[in-house]
């Protein structure tokens, strides 16, 4: 199936009526998705509901509805991630005793390369780019991020990236790498078919997107920020965000250039990472994870800031610490640029530059434990209130805790000899990217979920969704703790001995509990749909501490009527003290940028092109490529970029909320 | 940490952040760049330095220089634009790039040291 000759025609590269793959799980997956597919858009076009997605979701250029759209892009990703997850699972709890289980090695490689890949790039970047795209302008003060065209086109490059590896699925085959592609396996001499080049080309479209995203944040931050609010007023979530973004402008580049490279070795022939004529395949390895490293704190650093917020907020108390939390931030973010050697400390260095990288790694642990206390001591003597956003941080605390002590144990060298690549370092980084990133995520959709939508999530759902995947968790991961340390090492398919059986089917039950969890999430997001009436809130319902809280819920469009000036650190919880009222008269209109087409436009046309340099369709490549200048320099003329919301308008819109406000909604 | 009052970008004028050069200044920028080209060209082309590594070295540090002359003379960068923005981002940026070439030239460095096709364990560093 893998080593066919290849076959190419002008017309369609090295597409043929074989690319489809040959295995009827695939298949019965794409009758499904076909079906659901089909259903979707009837329904739309039932409703009429093209016009109103094209016209308010896909064309907006407003933060907060990209921000909602990056979400869903997320959880759609999730879930596909997820049933990866469970089918591993399955296949390894059920290979034992000469059985070979029900995924052959070819299919099974690509499953946990796509869960690696999707998990990371496609359900956890576009969660925590989503919040702060959301959250970040509303905290500051701003009326939208600094590019807001720019935000339309990131969303729809990552979109673009996801295409991409979803078509792998039933066109093709995904790479069978791994998730970060290693040469020499991904060379084009053990990798020939096009695995490794939808690998290459969903990320490189979806890194144009995420590069670009984090300019427009870190500007936003550094420039938009409301009256009076300095450095050290800044709200924590802001304060992550923006170490996160930096970390995403410094980091990303990297990425590209060595993913370049990669390919120029898979398509011209270079030798950067083959062993002839000088290339090094460890130096692909070093370069990757130089914006590997990075990047798990590019994910888990804003979620330090959601749990900053719920923390206090929930707590009803400041912030413990606050200056600390910044300089912990700061020093991560520094910090995170220094130990990218401990992803390869058995590749062969020599004992000093082990020793190095070992002892950066545990220094991390030290202003990642200060943020634990400060967290803890806003606890104590808080009046806390356990809403589901707070039960969702101390499982975190609990959780993450544990994670970070399996990692203190790895980036000892001689431990990492011993535990490198087993089930160990599996087990420890789900455990801190599930308890840290995926539990920081939860927190923050039921903490800002009523500011975005104008209701409360329900409880009860949310409850059964949290218990299932906290005690899910501990069932999934634990064994693979125990599993490493007994040696068993990471991407089997199959196992000889049978004494390791139970451990994986206690690790599978974990996977059902969890996937039990992430239905009952998706029920309780339908089920506040339905109860809507009953669950609405007003504009502060957890009487928060930052400005998001004091607009209306969902926002106007414009944020806030006039640019609130800041005096203090927790701007609206100081103006609720002071019982300062936002203006009610002199409204002026208001200016703001028009929606624009050209975002999806430029996303479709590099999904093309991307798919074209996939399978060596090099006519359509040129095209689209072409095209895609061509779109770019079209845009360029486009001057209705602007319009006033008028005066009235808003004046209407802020009686609305006095309104709601009085009758303490 | 300096307290920025900024509206920029709420009402759509431009940035006075970056000041815009002068004739003087493109004319200087450029007399230096082109020096700056040329003396590389001649160490090369006229064998000037006896050993080649001095003079790779050499052009390396012109090379820095060039750097210098073109953040200076013509993106008009200096410690106060942007509100010293501009020379922190720099200097950050500084940060990162000797982080990574330093850091993977030791790594690399080292794996070949300990990877060559025969080697006798007992030497490791």
């Amino acid at each position: 199936m893998t080593s066919e000759p290849q076959h190419w025609s002008f017309l369609l590269g090295k597409l043929g009526p074989d690319s489809i793959p040959n295995e009827p799980i695939v298949w019965a997956t794409f009758v499904v998705v076909a079906l659901g597919g089909v259903a979707l858009i009837g329904a739309l076009t039932y409703f009429r509901l093209w016009g109103y997605l094209w016209k308010e979701w896909f064309t907006t250029v407003d933060h907060k509805k990209i921000g909602i759209m990056y979400m869903i892009l997320g959880l759609v990703m999730f879930t596909r991630g997820f049933a990866d997850a469970i089918m591993m699972r399955l296949q390894q709890a059920w290979a034992f005793n000469g059985s070979e289980g029900y995924l052959n090695a070819h299919h099974y490689d690509q499953i946990f390369t796509a869960h690696g890949v999707i998990m990371i790039f496609f359900a956890a970047m576009p969660f925590i780019t989503g919040i702060m795209n959301y959250v970040v302008p509303l905290q500051i003060g701003a009326r939208d991020v600094s590019f807001p065209f720019l935000n339309n086109f990131s969303f729809w490059m990552t979109t673009s990236g996801a295409v991409l590896v979803m078509a792998s699925l039933f066109i093709g085959e995904f790479a069978q790498t791994g998730w970060l592609a290693y040469p020499p396996v991904s060379s084009l001499a053990y990798s020939p078919n096009v695995g490794v080049d939808y690998y290459i080309w969903s990320l490189q479209i979806a890194g144009v997107g995420t590069t670009l995203s984090g300019i427009n944040l870190v500007v936003t931050i550094v420039k938009m920020r409301a009256p009076g609010m300095s450095w050290m007023k800044l709200p924590v979530f802001t304060w992550t965000s923006l170490c996160s973004n930096i970390l995403i402008v410094a980091s990303f580049p990297v990425l590209t250039a060595v993913l370049a490279l990669l390919s120029l070795d898979r398509y011209v022939g270079t030798n950067f990472f083959t062993n002839d004529f000088g290339g090094s395949p460890m130096m692909y390895v070093n370069l990757i994870w130089i914006w590997g490293h990075p990047e798990v704190y590019i994910l888990i650093l804003p979620l330090f800031g959601v749990f900053s917020e719920v923390t206090s907020t929930f707590s009803g108390k400041r912030l413990f610490g606050y200056t600390s939390m910044v300089y912990a931030t700061a020093a991560i973010m520094i910090l995170s640029y220094l130990v990218w050697l401990h992803h390869f400390f058995t590749m062969g260095a020599g004992a000093s530059v082990n020793s190095f990288f070992g002892i950066t790694t545990m220094i991390i642990s030290i202003p990642t434990g200060a943020k634990l206390f400060n967290w803890l001591f806003t606890m104590y003597k808080g009046r806390i209130r356990f809403e589901l956003p707070m039960m969702w941080t101390v499982a975190f605390m609990l959780t993450f805790v544990i994670g970070g002590m399996t990692g203190v144990m790895l980036a000892v060298p001689p431990a990492d000899f011993v535990l490198h690549n087993s089930l160990f370092l599996i087990a420890h980084f789900h455990n801190v990217i599930i308890g840290g990133v995926v539990f920081g995520v939860f927190a923050a959709i039921n903490f800002w979920w009523p500011k975005a939508f104008g209701f409360k999530l329900d409880p009860f759902w949310g409850k059964v969704s949290f218990w299932c995947w906290v005690v899910g968790f501990w069932f999934a991961f634990m064994p693979l703790y125990i599993l490493g340390l007994m040696g068993v090492t990471r991407r089997m398919r199959v196992f000889d001995d049978p004494s390791l059986q139970i451990w994986f089917v206690i690790a599978g039950l974990g996977a059902v509990i969890i996937a039990v969890g992430i239905g009952a999430m998706l029920v309780q997001f339908a089920v506040s749909i339905l109860n809507r009436d009953k669950l609405r809130v007003g504009g502060d319902p957890w009487n928060g501490r930052t400005l998001e809280w004091a607009t209306t819920s969902p926002p106007p469009d414009y944020n806030f009527a006039f640019t609130p000036v800041v005096h203090g650190l927790d701007a609206w919880d100081e103006m609720k003290r002071k019982g300062v009222a936002l203006p009610s008269t002199g409204f002026r209109p208001i200016h703001m940028p028009s929606n624009t087409g050209a975002g999806i436009v430029l996303a479709g046309i590099a999904t093309v092109c991307g798919f074209a340099l996939v399978w060596h369709i090099w006519w359509l490549a040129a095209v689209s490529f072409a095209g895609l200048i061509g779109s770019a320099i079209v845009h360029t003329f486009n001057y209705k970029r602007d319009y006033h919301i008028p005066a009235e308008e808003v004046a209407a819109t802020e009686a609305e909320r006095i309104r709601l406000a009085a009758q303490g909604a | 940490m300096s307290a920025a009052h900024d509206t920029h970008g709420h009402d759509g004028h431009h940035d006075e952040g970056a000041s815009h050069g002068s004739l003087k200044d493109y004319l200087i920028g450029f007399f230096l760049s082109v020096v700056l080209t040329a003396i590389p060209f001649w160490l090369v082309m006229g064998d000037v330095l006896a050993s080649k590594s001095a003079t790779a070295i050499v052009i390396m540090a012109f090379a820095v220089v060039q750097v210098l002359v073109h953040m200076v003379y013509f993106l008009h960068m200096n410690g106060k634009s942007e509100g010293g923005w501009n020379l922190m981002a720099l200097l950050f940026t500084l940060l990162l790039v000797v982080i990574v070439l330093a850091g993977s030239m030791w790594v690399m460095y080292h794996l070949h040291m300990n990877m060559m096709p025969v080697h006798d364990m007992r030497q490791l560093p």
